[in-house]
């Protein structure tokens, strides 16, 4: 299968990329390509003209920064996954690339890429949803910052405009005494999700009162949503299996899953529920909580 | 690297160039052609497959730049200035690369149409982690996918590799 013909560029700086895509109306970014690739070989997609910013110096960087850690948007899923601090501290960034696609996908694939697609059935939007990351964007009037809620838009459509380029994530660093996972119900482990889940806990200092929740969901509908009925529930509460299991129940109010060939309505509201017991079980034995409700 | 300030119009043709199995090659390819076309079309290197031609399959697997990929989810245009390993580049002089040794030896192939890109999956697999678990060795070739033998002789091909390529490590050294 081949693509629509399409004139390509692989400018030398940012402010050229930026400025292509200004003079070409029809033009995409080409990062990793292992979205996009594939859209134009079965031409869903037929864009007249890519601007390639693989080759970009400059964005592919992991620096800890005081609050927050900032990851350039051309760094690729499979360096993510390799990266000490992201393993150690953002343990949810770090489970949700390394079930993207398979190895060859994550070698080229890029973090930038992956979320400018704005795939709802993908993993880091939902992780970095619940990491309340922000989206640094670069046009010709200059930066500006997306917070997590505001990023994802709706189906395939992001908050980047046309001449813009997404150049950094700052995932912002987790309280002391969190803990956080990010789970996936996929068919086969190269698929995208059927559901999948994040959630961020944080306990108290007596070790097993919740601090604070947070509990994000993916492929339920247009963009990854955050429960908000759950996170207040947990709120306070003892994080025992019982306040765990409630928790569960209530991760789906405001889910509007669809049916399709994937999955039915009921079976990915199920599903959402099991994956939140499941990841905040995970999360609380990352937090250090031992017990029957970190091993659920 | 080169490959900067590239410019190639739909219609026309655009110079590439790339180190493939440690030969330069050069040839003149349109934006939209993708890197497996570029090498079974165009330099006749058929050893690369074109199974789904939709990046699900894996037989497309060649290694650019010290890693895995799928050369039909890469443009020609892309890989300029690369350095490509395919199926061809394996054996040396009539000799066969341990990895090939072990699939031949422990029925890792049945039609062999997977085999190419397996091969290139596992050496980088053991590349990067020469003794793998298990479970580490089916998570290295999720990419791939083979419809006949199943993975258990795939895996068991990888292990044997694994095994064969430490000891010729130690003779190496020795």
């Amino acid at each position: 299968m081949i693509p629509k013909k399409f004139d390509y560029y692989s400018p030398s700086s940012l402010q050229e990329a930026i400025r292509l895509l200004r003079q070409n109306g029809e033009a995409k970014v080409l990062a990793g390509g292992q979205s996009l690739l594939p859209l134009m070989k079965l031409r869903l997609a037929a864009p007249t003209a890519l601007v390639d910013i693989s080759r970009l110096a400059g964005l592919s960087y992991i620096r800890d920064e005081v609050d927050y850690l900032a990851i350039g948007a051309l760094v690729t899923h499979d360096a993510v996954e390799h990266d000490g601090t992201v393993k150690d501290r953002f343990a949810l960034i770090n489970d949700a690339v390394a079930r993207i696609g398979d190895q060859q996908v994550r070698n080229l694939g890029t973090i930038g890429g992956s979320v400018c697609h704005g795939d709802p059935a993908a993993d880091l939007p939902t992780a970095l949803l619940v990491a309340e990351a922000r989206y640094v964007l670069e046009g010709e009037g200059g930066k500006r910052i997306v917070p997590a809620r505001e990023f994802f838009v709706d189906i395939f459509t992001t908050a980047v405009g046309h001449d813009e380029i997404l150049t950094e994530l700052q995932i912002p660093h987790l309280p002391p005494g969190s803990g956080s996972a990010y789970t996936k119900h996929s068919l086969r482990e190269s698929d995208f999700a059927i559901a999948n889940v994040g959630t961020v806990v944080t306990v108290e200092g007596d070790g097993k009162t919740c601090k604070e929740a947070r509990i994000g969901f993916g492929s339920a509908g247009p963009t990854p949503l955050r429960a908000a009925s759950a996170e207040q529930y947990l709120r306070g509460r003892p994080l025992d299996e019982a306040t765990i299991a409630e928790a569960a129940e209530r991760a789906t109010e405001g889910a509007n899953p669809p049916s399709d060939v994937h999955g039915s309505r009921e079976y990915r509201l199920k599903m959402i529920k099991v994956l939140t017991q499941r990841s905040l079980g995970l999360a609380l034995s990352r937090a250090g909580l031992t017990g029957s409700a970190a091993e659920l | 690297m080169s490959g900067k300030n590239v410019r190639a119009k739909a219609d026309g043709l655009t110079e590439v160039s790339m180190k493939i199995n440690g030969r330069a090659y050069r040839g003149e390819v349109e934006p939209r052609t993708l890197l497996v076309y570029f090498l079974r079309d165009e330099l006749n290197l058929t050893g690369t497959h074109v199974g789904c031609d939709t990046g699900h399959c894996g037989a497309c697997t060649v290694v650019m730049d010290g890693k895995a990929v799928k050369s039909c989810m890469v443009l020609a245009v892309r890989a300029k200035g690369a350095e490509i390993l395919t199926v061809e580049g394996l054996a040396h002089d009539d000799r066969l690369h341990p990895v090939q040794v072990a699939f031949t030896e422990n029925h890792g192939l049945q039609c062999g149409f997977c085999t190419p890109g397996l091969l290139l999956s596992t050496l980088t697999l053991l590349q990067r982690n020469p003794h793998p678990t298990e479970e580490e060795i089916r998570r290295g070739i999720e990419g791939n996918l083979c419809r006949c033998t199943g993975y258990v002789n795939v895996v068991r091909s990888i292990r044997a590799a694994a095994d064969s390529m430490a000891k010729q490590e130690v003779r190496g050294r020795s």
